[in-house]
């Protein structure tokens, strides 16, 4: 193969959104017939690069070439009509409408009278979509099939509109290992026929499957770009999360192991929902903080809801201190004590146009209130008890929430779940988008939380804060646990390894967990 | 904040300020202005009388008004509340040889019904509001004309006096509507019900995870919007002395979505404003009675209301985008 010349390229592409820079000076190349990886952790800039390659945003700096030509895509359509096309994680094409009118809506066949050619347009969209395995009435509503299948039909549009570049920003999310088989099908087959795919996934098994070339981004910044057969799982992980391996990441300075052998004060086993939790099981012991560590889309998030009821599971339990809680609802997990503070604190956390004061109180008004009413002398004392305690700043406890910084918000949070006296507190990047020195002051009231006797589970997206604020480490994959670090084992290195170690099978519906964490950790390191 | 509204140097503050205060003093501003208005240019204007006249028509879109600005504080609406005031004439009319206070407890009964229905409709099955009380708007009204095909006279003392008589030269009607203002703004202000209303208004997935009741929240939102409509429903048979449920209530719920919108309370939710919506009310009742009594045709009362909601709404997105 002689070096094909790239089809799509930008080079010191620079997007800034207000008090954001996006992109910074990112460089991204792909080749005809490439598959080309595009990896990188939260707010690394991936679904801000694509939206500029397809013509959603527009760059601030920064060259865009397209077959060998500047080029600029106004809108989603140009960059469609030129032969770029995307496959978002959820399938947008027209559910109401038949399985071939979808495949060629806009472009339908004709007769000669300009009516649409029905006999021809049904026969091509059978032949078409039984090349990607899928074998249905293409007569009938879009919507009575299957979600895997949508997303083929989402495929075989995308490529048969002429496509030079197919971008698929995690394709598989919601398919079955068999559909994800029949997809990677598809993938080798556009390799042949020297089409481009931009491939969007946190699966380590599927981009060692089917990728040839790898980009990382970190924080907006081009990191890496390779060969992927030439870059060990390892090295994709470190690279990722931005940390040296090799290095010795703890000072032990937290509560030796074996210190948390009596009753958990949480305990969570075999939480199950499809596509997103596989059999997770831990256990949390009072005055313990539990990370849970895994890359994004890995199920923590969904963990912590899960425990905290507001996502529903089709099996498993949580038993608070002995008491089993109701699984799914929100209200029986806090009255149990449990409390979430959650990822998204703007959207799921905070309510905006409210003050201080009632953002505090909102979960314990019941217990505040007397026949129904509110006893505005027994809130004002919470309020100001917890504004004190946690030191946030507010001009009044009348401001808005909404007005308040980043990390003053959480604050408000953490003020809100500790009225309700929780035993169980769990955490979902809690310092994520706050300043520096609001964030020390966050971790440190964790520290305290955990040990005046609370269970903390603590999830981040920053390892060093994993690593250094947490006990022990529960490692998720894929919506299951792989591994369990703890003592002299929590450190940085260790826990990227267990990222890092290939799973077995992807379809594996119950993988073991492991009982001791030392021999985890052995199968994690001679696993690659 | 201000990254996209700062053309001219030195304007957008006095502009910022100025549009925060007309959202929340404009509407006081506008009954004002037509108060003095009128008293400059009006004959007759400053009588009793006049003033009964106006208060005894504007209590019932009031009354409904203020279950509607709870249902919107919610980021709902109701539209299925004229044909509630409907089904409770309709009621009252077919129960009032049981007695008075029996036929209002029927008519209240089929109010709170309906508005468990749309709770019920948009807590549990997830419709849209708009969507959930158009098809119960349809069908009560379908079902008030069942019950009572055609116009029907009411004869009864204490609902002639009710509607009107006056205690020290109040109208009933009018205190009643005074009573309930005052009871659902303490009901907001006051309760842990109020809080939670406007929790969920503001952020309905924030509210969730904070552990509120958010379903029983709803229902019990459109079930006050159910009952209040039926007493207005109540109210305005009385003052008729007729049970009409043809016409009774119609395009009542845009009268008090206005009220509601013109009083400043924005549709996105999380916010009431009991006050606003009174006013708002009055401000509908009063330019509608300007125009009349300055022989305005009522196609131009039409497009005058139009105009006051245009404002409104321009007051409302202004403030969603600070």
């Amino acid at each position: 193969m002689s070096a094909p010349a790239e089809v799509l390229a930008v080079r010191g592409l620079t997007k800034r959104f207000p008090g954001v820079l996006a992109l910074d000076d990112v460089t991204f190349t792909v080749r005809p017939g490439e598959v080309h990886a595009l990896v990188g952790e939260n707010g690394a800039g991936k679904s801000t690069l694509i939206k500029v390659l397809t013509g959603v945003y527009q760059p601030d700096q920064g060259e865009l070439r397209y077959r060998g030509e500047p080029a600029v895509f106004g809108t989603p359509l140009r960059a469609q009509q030129a032969g770029i096309s995307t496959i978002y994680q959820e399938v947008n094409l027209v559910p109401l409408m038949s399985v071939a009118r979808n495949l060629y809506l806009g472009r339908e066949p004709r007769t000669r009278l300009g009516l649409i050619d029905f006999g021809r347009m049904h026969r091509e969209a059978e032949r078409v979509l039984g090349d990607y395995g899928v074998r249905v009435d293409v007569r009938q509503p879009l919507r009575h099939l299957g979600v895997g299948a949508q997303q083929m039909v989402a495929l075989a549009r995308a490529v048969s509109v002429n496509a030079r570049v197919v971008i698929m920003d995690e394709p598989t999310s919601s398919l079955e290992p068999r559909e994800v088989e029949t997809l990677f099908g598809v993938i080798r087959r556009l390799r042949e026929q020297d089409i481009a795919v931009v491939y969007v996934s946190h699966r380590m098994e599927e981009l060692y499957a089917v990728c040839d070339t790898v980009t990382v981004l970190r924080d907006g910044r081009h990191v890496h770009t390779g060969p992927l057969a030439e870059t060990d799982r390892l090295t994709l992980v470190s690279l990722m999360l931005g940390r040296p391996l090799g290095e010795v990441g703890r000072q032990t300075t937290a509560t030796p192991a074996g210190d948390h052998d009596g009753e958990p004060v949480l305990h969570a086993e075999g939480l199950t929902r499809p596509h997103q939790l596989r059999d997770v099981s831990l256990r949390i012991h009072p005055g313990e903080v539990l990370g849970l560590g895994g890359l994004l889309g890995s199920g923590r998030s969904e963990t912590a809801k899960a425990i905290a009821g507001a996502l529903p599971v089709t099996g498993g339990s949580v038993t608070v201190a002995g008491i089993s809680v109701r699984t799914g609802s929100t209200p029986a997990a806090i009255r149990a004590g449990i409390s979430l503070l959650p990822e998204d604190r703007k959207a799921e956390g905070i309510v905006p146009g409210l003050s201080v004061r009632e953002n505090i109180a909102l979960a314990a008004l019941p217990r505040l209130s007397r026949f129904g009413l509110v006893h505005e002398a027994r809130v004002d004392a919470v309020v100001e008890t917890f504004m004190k305690r946690l030191r946030i700043k507010a001009s009044s406890p009348h401001q808005k929430v909404g007005e308040l910084s980043g990390g003053n918000q959480q604050k408000v949070l953490l003020a809100r779940w500790l009225a309700m006296h929780p035993k169980v507190l769990l955490l979902d990047d809690p310092t994520r988008g706050i300043d520096v020195g609001a964030k020390a002051e966050v971790q440190k009231l964790i520290d305290e939380l955990a040990e005046q006797g609370l269970g903390v589970l603590l999830i981040s997206s920053d390892v060093e804060e994993l690593i250094s604020g947490s006990d022990r480490v529960v490692v998720l994959k894929d919506g299951a646990v792989v591994a369990e670090l703890s003592g002299d084992d929590v450190t940085e290195d260790r826990l990227m390894r267990a990222i890092a170690a290939p799973t077995t099978a992807p379809d594996d519906t119950s993988p073991t967990i492991p009982t001791s964490p030392t021999s985890a950790e052995e199968a994690a390191v001679h696993g690659h | 904040m201000a990254t996209d509204v700062v053309p001219r140097r030195g304007v957008p503050a006095d502009r910022a300020q100025l549009v925060q205060w007309m959202q929340e003093y404009g509407v006081y501003l506008g009954v004002t202005v037509l108060l003095l208005f009128n008293v400059a240019f009006t004959d007759h204007f400053l009588s009793t009388e006049n003033f009964r006249t106006q208060a005894v028509q504007v209590a019932p879109v009031l009354i409904v008004a203020l279950g509607m600005a709870l249902v919107i504080g919610t980021e709902g609406v109701d539209l299925s509340v004229g044909s509630v005031m409907a089904l409770s004439t309709s009621l009252l009319s077919l129960y009032l040889g049981y007695g008075p206070l029996a036929a209002l407890l029927v008519a209240l009964v089929g109010g709170a019904a309906v508005g468990l229905a749309n709770g019920a409709l948009v807590a549990f099955v997830g419709v849209q509001p708009i969507v959930a009380t158009l098809a119960l708007m349809v069908g009560v009204r379908g079902l008030a004309l069942v019950l009572l095909p055609q116009l029907e006279d009411v004869h009864d003392p204490t609902m002639a006096t009710l509607g009107s008589g006056d205690l020290v030269g109040i109208p009933y009607v009018v205190l009643i509507a005074v009573a309930l203002a005052l009871l659902v703004a303490f009901a907001v202000r006051r309760t842990t019900f109020g809080r939670q209303l406007l929790a969920v208004g503001d952020s309905r997935p924030a509210a969730q995870l904070a552990g509120l009741p958010v379903r029983r929240v709803l229902i019990v939102v459109y079930v006050c919007s159910g009952v209040l409509a039926a007493v207005a429903g109540f109210l305005a048979t009385a003052r008729l002395s007729a049970s009409d449920p043809t016409s009774l209530g119609n395009l009542m719920e845009l009268s008090a979505i206005t009220a509601v919108v013109v009083g400043g309370t924005s549709l996105s939710g999380g916010r009431v404003r009991i006050g606003g919506t009174v006013a708002g009310a009055a401000l509908i009742q009063l330019l509608n009675a300007t125009l009349i009594k300055h022989n305005l045709s009522p196609s131009w009362t039409q497009i005058a209301q139009a105009a006051v909601i245009v404002v409104a709404v321009y007051a409302a997105r202004e403030r969603g985008r600070r």
